[in-house]
C-alpha cells in the first residue's frame, strides 16, 4: 500500500466581492490593478480537504496553480498551511485561456507530474463562477469526478467516500482512485498558515537564471529543507500551442457592460414612515390587485 | 431545415425538472431565427408519460435512453450519451440547466467536443460576430453575469461546434403550455460497459423544499439590515398576513439566520412576484439581479442613499421594526 499522492489545483483571484467602484471602468472592462489578489475561496476548502485526508492516512500534497509570476503567493501560503510540493505554471503563451484551454494545461502539467490518486479542486473560482476546470480535467485525464462535496465522510488507501448537495438533497457516492473532486465552501473551514511554517517558507525568492528560463526554480531560502517550488513553461509541460492560450479557447468575449440596473417605474414613490401614509399605500396596492 | 438545438432534460422522481421546460421555452424563441427543430435527450430508467409534457412546451423529437443503470446520476456515463447523441444528431446549440447535473456534465461534454461553453447563462440571443475578415452569422450570444455580477459579458463561440450554455433555472420564462402539440420519442441505446460506471450511490437523501419562492406572489425579504431574530419574526408575520413567502439576501443566508432555499439573487433564486418588499436589504447587484423583474417592489430601509431605492417603486426611510407592525395594521385595516 503506497502513500497517497494528492494534487490540489489553486487559483489567484481578484477580490470580485469586494470591488470598488474606482476599479470599475466606464466601457465595463475592469482595471485588475486596482483590485486586491486572494486566494480562490473554495481552493482553500479543497486544500483543507486534502490536508485531512493527509492528517489520517499521510501521503504527499503538491499544488498546483497557472498564472502570472504573482501567484506565486497562493503556492506560498499552501505551503504555511501544510502542502509538500507547490507548482506555478507560467507563460506567456498560457494568456488569454477559457476553461478548454486551462484544464488542457493544467492537465499537461498533471501528467508530467506523474502518480495521482485524488485531485482536489474548489468548485469554482469567483472571477468567473463557471464550475467548469474541475471537470474538464477530469475529462482529458479519462478519470472520474464527483462534484460539489459538502463533506468527506470516509477515506481509505483505495477509494473515498462523499457527501455531494445536489437540487434535491445530498448523495452519498463511493469511488475508487484516481478521482478528481469539487469541494464547496460548506465542507470545511480551512485552518489558518502555521508560523513554524510560515517562518520556514517566508522568503521563497525567485531565483531565475537565463539559460534555462523553461525551468527554473523558486528556491526556498532555509537549509534545513530542499524543497523547491518548481516553475513550468508551456514547453516543458509538453503543451500544443494551438490548445493554449487565446488559440486553444473556443469561447470569445463579443462584449462587456457594466451592470446598470434601471428602474421599472418612472420614479419611486416616497411612502412617508407615517401611519397614514402607509395605510393609503396599502390600499392603493389592494386596489391594484397587486394582493392578488 | 438547419441543424436543431439540443436541451438536455433533467429528470428525478418521475417529474421533468422545470429548468427543462424552460430551456425548452427558451429554445421554441431561438428557433423561430435559426428556422430549426428543438429536439430534446432524455436519460433514465423509467420515465414515461411525464415526457409528453415536453412536446406542450416545444419540444419536437426526443432522444430517449433507457437503462436501468442510469436510474442515477453518475458523471462519466451521462456525459458520454450526452456526447455521443450530440455526435449522431449534429446540433448547432445544446443548452443545460446551470444545476449541479448540468454543471456537472456540460463541461465534460464540451471538453470531449473540444467546444466552447459559457455557465450560468441569464440570457441566451441569436446574432452575428466577426473574427478578423470572417463573420459568422446566426451564432448564439451567451449573456452572463461575471466578476460577481458586476460586468455582464456577452460570450460567443462560433468556430467550434455547437456552441453550448448553461442557463440557470427561474431565469427564462415559461411557454403557455399547448397541449395538443406532440413530441416525437426515438429511442437510443445505451453504448455503456459497467466499467463506466465509476461512481457507486450508496444512499441518497431526499430533501423536500420548506420554501417555494419561485411560485410566490408576494416575497417579504430579510436583509442584513432586518436580520435580528426580532425582525426576522415580523418578517415572517407579514409574510403570513399577506399570504405571501420570506425571502432573504445572501449575507442573511450565510449567516444561517434563513436557509438557502430562502435566498434570492444571483447565487440563489431568480424570483418575479407581484410584490416584492425589501427589508433592511441595500441593494447589492447580485441581489438585485434576482428580484429587479417584480412587479412592484417595496423598499424599507434606515439608509435613505441604499442602491435598492433605485429600483423601488415605493420607497419607505425608516426602520423596519416600526415600519412593518403599521403595514400589518394597514392591511388588516
Amino acid at each position: 500500500m503506497g502513500a497517497l499522492n494528492i494534487i490540489v489545483t489553486v487559483k489567484q483571484v481578484p477580490d470580485t466581492h469586494n470591488i470598488s467602484v474606482d476599479a470599475m471602468k466606464e466601457d465595463g472592462t475592469v482595471n485588475r490593478a486596482l483590485l486586491p489578489t486572494i486566494f480562490n475561496p473554495e481552493d482553500l476548502n479543497a486544500l483543507e480537504e486534502a490536508l485531512k485526508v493527509k492528517d489520517q492516512l499521510g501521503g504527499k500534497i503538491t499544488v498546483i496553480t497557472m498564472g502570472p509570476p504573482k501567484a506565486i503567493e497562493v503556492l506560498k501560503d499552501s505551503l504555511y498551511r501544510g502542502a509538500d510540493e507547490a507548482i506555478l505554471i507560467s507563460d506567456r503563451k498560457f494568456a488569454g485561456a477559457d476553461t478548454l484551454a486551462t484544464s488542457y494545461s493544467l492537465k499537461c502539467a498533471i501528467e508530467k507530474l506523474g502518480k495521482y490518486d485524488i485531485i482536489f479542486c474548489g468548485r469554482q473560482a469567483i472571477d468567473g463562477d463557471t464550475a467548469q476546470v474541475g471537470p474538464q480535467i477530469a475529462e482529458k485525464l479519462k478519470i472520474n469526478q464527483i462534484t460539489n462535496i459538502i463533506n468527506v465522510e470516509e477515506v481509505t488507501h483505495e477509494s473515498i467516500t462523499l457527501r455531494r448537495q445536489t437540487e434535491y438533497g445530498q448523495e452519498i457516492v463511493k469511488s475508487r482512485f484516481p478521482v478528481l473532486i469539487t469541494v464547496t465552501a460548506e465542507a470545511n473551514e480551512p485552518r489558518f498558515p502555521s508560523v513554524k511554517r510560515v517562518m520556514m517558507f517566508k522568503n521563497i525568492t525567485k531565483k531565475e537564471t537565463e539559460e534555462s528560463y523553461d525551468e527554473t526554480y523558486l528556491k526556498i531560502d532555509t537549509d534545513r529543507s530542499k524543497k523547491y517550488i518548481t516553475e513550468w513553461s508551456a514547453d516543458s509541460i509538453g503543451a500544443d500551442s494551438i490548445k493554449i492560450g487565446l488559440a486553444g479557447s473556443p469561447t470569445k468575449v463579443k462584449h462587456i457592460e457594466k451592470v446598470v440596473l434601471t428602474a421599472n417605474s418612472k420614479n419611486m414613490q416616497d411612502i412617508p414612515n407615517t401611519e397614514v401614509g402607509i395605510c393609503a399605500l396599502i390600499n392603493e396596492l389592494k386596489n391594484e390587485h397587486i394582493f392578488g | 431545415m438547419n441543424a436543431p438545438i439540443l436541451v438536455f432534460i433533467e429528470h428525478n422522481n418521475k417529474k421533468v425538472a422545470d429548468v427543462s421546460l424552460e430551456l425548452i421555452s427558451e429554445a421554441t424563441r431561438l428557433a423561430k431565427k435559426l428556422n430549426c427543430e428543438i429536439h430534446g435527450v432524455v436519460l433514465s430508467h423509467n420515465a414515461a408519460e411525464e415526457l409528453t409534457q415536453l412536446g406542450h412546451y416545444g419540444c419536437q423529437k426526443l432522444y430517449y435512453v433507457k437503462d436501468k443503470r442510469l436510474n442515477h446520476f453518475s458523471s462519466v456515463p451521462f456525459a458520454k450519451l450526452v456526447t455521443s447523441i450530440i455526435k449522431k444528431h449534429q446540433p448547432q446549440i445544446v443548452l443545460f440547466g446551470a444545476t449541479s447535473t448540468g454543471r456537472d456534465i456540460a463541461p465534460r461534454v464540451a471538453s470531449e467536443l473540444c467546444c466552447g461553453l459559457t455557465a450560468d447563462c441569464t440570457k441566451l440571443e441569436i446574432g452575428s460576430h466577426s473574427i478578423k475578415d470572417q463573420t459568422f452569422d446566426n451564432t448564439l450570444l451567451q449573456i452572463r453575469p461575471a466578476f460577481g455580477g458586476n460586468i455582464v459579458a456577452t460570450i460567443v463561440s462560433p468556430e467550434s461546434n455547437p456552441s453550448m450554455a448553461t442557463v440557470r433555472e427561474g431565469v427564462m420564462k415559461l411557454n403557455h403550455p399547448e397541449t395538443n402539440k406532440k413530441v416525437e420519442i426515438i429511442s437510443e441505446p445505451c453504448d455503456l460497459s459497467d466499467s463506466d460506471f465509476l461512481s457507486e450511490i450508496l444512499e441518497v437523501i431526499r430533501e423536500e423544499k420548506t420554501v417555494d419562492l419561485k411560485q410566490a406572489r408576494i416575497i417579504v425579504a430579510s436583509g442584513m439590515g432586518a436580520s435580528t431574530p426580532e425582525c426576522i419574526s415580523l418578517i415572517r408575520q407579514l409574510a403570513k398576513t399577506l399570504g405571501g413567502e420570506v425571502g432573504a439576501s445572501r449575507p442573511v443566508v450565510d449567516a444561517g439566520l434563513l436557509g438557502k432555499d430562502h435566498q434570492v439573487g444571483q447565487t440563489g433564486i431568480t424570483v418575479r412576484p407581484n410584490l416584492y418588499i425589501a427589508c433592511g436589504i441595500s441593494g447589492q447587484i447580485q441581489h438585485m439581479a434576482g428580484m429587479s423583474e417584480a412587479k412592484r417592489i417595496i423598499a424599507i430601509n434606515n439608509d435613505p442613499d441604499a442602491p435598492i431605492f433605485k429600483i423601488a417603486n415605493y420607497g419607505i426611510v425608516g426602520d423596519v421594526k416600526d415600519v412593518i407592525p403599521k403595514m400589518i395594521k394597514a392591511y388588516r385595516g
